[in-house]
């Protein structure tokens, strides 16, 4: 039996495959199915993000059981057979429980250490739970997957350090002003990762909430969706001496504070910190102002420049999730081995079993004479003979020699044990 | 025989201090949960076999060990190290440890290559105020010392947020705002027990030689560092001074402690003397 992992992603195949390939949640039900239904396949999960799309099976082949899953792909998604082959890469086995343990680690990711990759494949293994498409081996698989993707995140640090705008935003005002909650901050102009950067600033509750727009009509939307409150344009500068934090993006083409304001404005709030952000193109904010004591600035240049580093960081720290997955991957090798033998001793056992007693009970019809003690003791005999005889191979499976595989096979060969899975 | 307990008290504490120190500065580049651990404790053992030392050489000596320069380094030391678990325990400032304990083992150091005598204290001096006036300074000074290092770490912290280089130590380091309060705080601390030891000194100088103030050159610059953070303060609380400046101030301030305490015995005479 082989474990598959067949699948592509953002770096194997450009978007319009992925998207070509991609489930939708209404297909996915019926491609479970479908795979399900290729002769020998007796698990499937299927994990379709915009990133990757990746099936996962049990089956009693590996390499041909591959070539029907390409098979159903290219004809169901009447996809040219060679394209398919180049974006589309193939794990089988050890590899393939490797390949899952990085993508639930998200060491695979676009972004490594992203928390959303999680929180799908616990979704693709729920489908296949209600589905009933998994079983035994691919439920435990999922289960270890999820649980060492949160032992890689809480043992490194793949996923610390923000690797957005908006978190490293957070993440600085964090650094300079330590609690949030009794600081006001201002809305300076719209734009959508001004917005988003506001969003993320706001949800970490700030006292106050304030936005300047150049059209007060916008300024009082967005201020209704932050929970704050709208002020003129040109009054923004008044504002300045009772704000802490600014993100500003207007589509000035100059500055919309100059130094010498900035210094007045911090003479007028008595020095107490402040930290602008400024992520409009052209700058809307004089770069010289950082020079000032207790003015921080950051434009979108300084944001990015400091994600990078991050990104950096979390990928040296990608390297010794490595070790994790590592030791990971053995145990779960173990467990599958050891499982092998399991059914192999019971079907012996069983058969043992049912020798004897059909067996026991022939004699008892022929010899109806004897009396219970008489019967006992044959009984008795009978399950000494079968015991001893079974014992000796049942040790040897439950020992798991490194030739396991072949001493299973041989033993379902010669007690005619195969046919039961 | 006796005096050799209690220098061997005094050898294990160095070596705690010592090995934190270094521990310290490995937890600087290597930023490990266990390696600070490791640290606290050999802190923590440090100071109980300091303590250990001080209350030897009081039982010995019969008067507050403070006699002798090896004494007064010592208990400088002893206090500072008093006052950073006060401030840890309360604030729990990461990576303090890593900036005191080496200023700490610097000072313990010196203390160890002076002339460790018990030597016997002027009879005069004799008195509970002894007790009184040299805590409070001690205290005082110990909190200066913790701000000094508080401050070095804002210093270093406002430097990455300004270069807006974000290295290591960045995520590492508590926020500007944590450092600046905490410098404030041990500030407030320190400038009441100043204030307190130099009112005390003078009272009992009136009581032993029957005037408050003679100008000795340590009573002179513990005014200049009672002028210094009184100044320190007021520019904070009238003029926003607050963050790098104040940290700058706070390094400043600290320097003037430490002439207050080694540069006016080594190069000026006291009555202070020891």
């Amino acid at each position: 039996m082989n474990i598959i992992v067949i699948g592509l992603n953002h770096k194997t195949a450009d978007v319009e495959i992925r998207e070509r390939l991609a489930f939708t949640p209404e297909m996915l039900v019926e491609g479970l199915s479908s795979i399900r239904g290729i002769r020998g396949v007796s698990e499937a999960i299927i994990l379709s993000t915009c990133n990757r799309v990746e099936m996962y099976v049990y089956a009693n082949d590996g390499v041909n059981i591959a070539e029907g899953i390409k098979d159903f792909l290219s004809r169901s998604r009447s996809l040219d057979r060679g394209k398919l082959e180049a974006a589309l890469y193939v794990h089988f086995d050890d590899e393939g429980v490797r390949h899952i343990f990085r993508v639930a680690a998200s060491l695979d990711s676009m972004v490594v250490g992203e928390p959303q990759i999680l929180g799908q494949l616990k979704a693709a293994f729920d489908l296949s739970l209600t589905n009933k498409s998994s079983g035994i081996i691919l439920n435990r698989l999922m289960k270890k997957a999820i649980s060492v993707g949160k032992r890689v995140r809480t043992q490194t640090g793949i996923a610390e350090n923000a690797v957005s705008i908006g978190y490293a935003a957070v993440e600085l005002a964090r650094k300079i002003f330590n609690n949030l909650g009794n600081k006001v901050f201002m809305l300076l102009g719209a734009g959508e990762m001004a917005e988003l950067a506001a969003r993320h600033l706001t949800n970490c509750g700030v006292r106050e909430v304030i936005v300047a727009n150049r059209t007060y009509e916008r300024g009082c939307a967005l201020a209704k969706e932050f929970s704050g409150r709208a002020i003129q344009f040109s009054d923004f500068k008044k504002e300045l001496v009772n704000t802490d934090i600014v993100i500003c993006s207007t589509g000035a083409t100059n500055y919309v504070v100059t130094h010498d304001e900035m210094a007045k404005t911090m003479k007028d709030r008595r020095l107490k910190s402040v930290f602008i952000i400024d992520i409009s193109v052209p700058r809307n904010i004089d770069p010289d102002i950082n020079r000032i004591d207790n003015v921080y600035l950051y434009d979108i240049d300084d944001l990015k420049g400091v994600i990078d580093t991050n990104i950096n960081q979390r990928q040296k720290e990608a390297l010794k999730a490595s070790d994790i997955i590592d030791e990971e991957v053995e145990g779960f090798n173990k467990w599958l081995q050891s499982l092998d033998a399991v059914p192999t001793i019971v079907a012996l056992r069983e058969m043992a079993d049912d020798i004897k007693k059909d067996e026991l009970a022939r004699l008892f019809n022929k010899l109806n004479t004897l009396d219970e003690r008489d019967r006992k003791s044959i009984e008795i005999m009978a399950n000494s003979i079968v015991n001893k005889l079974v014992h000796p191979p049942t040790v040897a499976l439950k020992e798991g020699a490194e030739d396991k595989d072949t001493l299973i096979s041989t033993i379902r060969k010669l007690y005619g044990l195969n046919g039961d899975r | 025989m006796f005096l050799e307990l209690v220098t061997t008290f005094f050898e294990l504490a160095l070596s705690c201090y010592f090995t934190a120190a270094i521990l310290g500065i490995v937890e600087l580049a290597v930023g490990k949960a266990s390696v600070s651990r490791a640290m606290k404790v050999l802190i923590a053992l440090g100071f109980v076999l300091h303590t250990v030392n001080v209350f030897l050489r009081y039982v010995v000596g019969g008067h507050m060990p403070i006699a002798s320069m090896h004494e007064a380094t010592s208990f400088l030391t002893w206090s500072i190290v008093l006052i950073f678990f006060i401030i840890e325990l309360k604030y729990k400032i990461s990576l303090l440890g890593s900036f005191v304990m080496p200023g700490v083992f610097i000072l313990m150091l010196s203390s160890s290559v002076l002339p460790r005598q018990i030597k016997p204290i002027d009879p005069t001096l004799q008195s509970y105020w002894l007790w009184i006036h040299t805590t409070l300074a001690f205290l005082g000074d110990a909190a200066f010392a913790v701000a000094c290092g508080i401050g070095v770490m804002y210093l270093v912290q406002e430097r990455f947020v300004k270069s807006k280089k974000l290295g290591g130590l960045f995520h590492r380091l508590p926020s500007l705002q944590m450092l600046d309060d905490t410098n404030y705080r041990l500030l407030t601390i320190g400038f009441p027990l100043l204030t307190l030891a130099i009112i005390t000194g003078a009272v009992w100088a009136e009581g032993v030689w029957g005037t408050f103030w003679r100008w000795d050159p340590k009573e002179v610059w513990s005014l200049i560092t009672w002028l210094f953070y009184a100044m320190v303060l007021h520019v904070r609380t009238h003029s926003g001074w607050h963050g790098k400046k104040s940290a700058i101030l706070s390094v400043i301030g600290f320097a003037a402690v430490l002439f207050t305490f080694f540069g006016v015995n080594l190069l000026l005479k006291s009555l202070h003397e020891f």
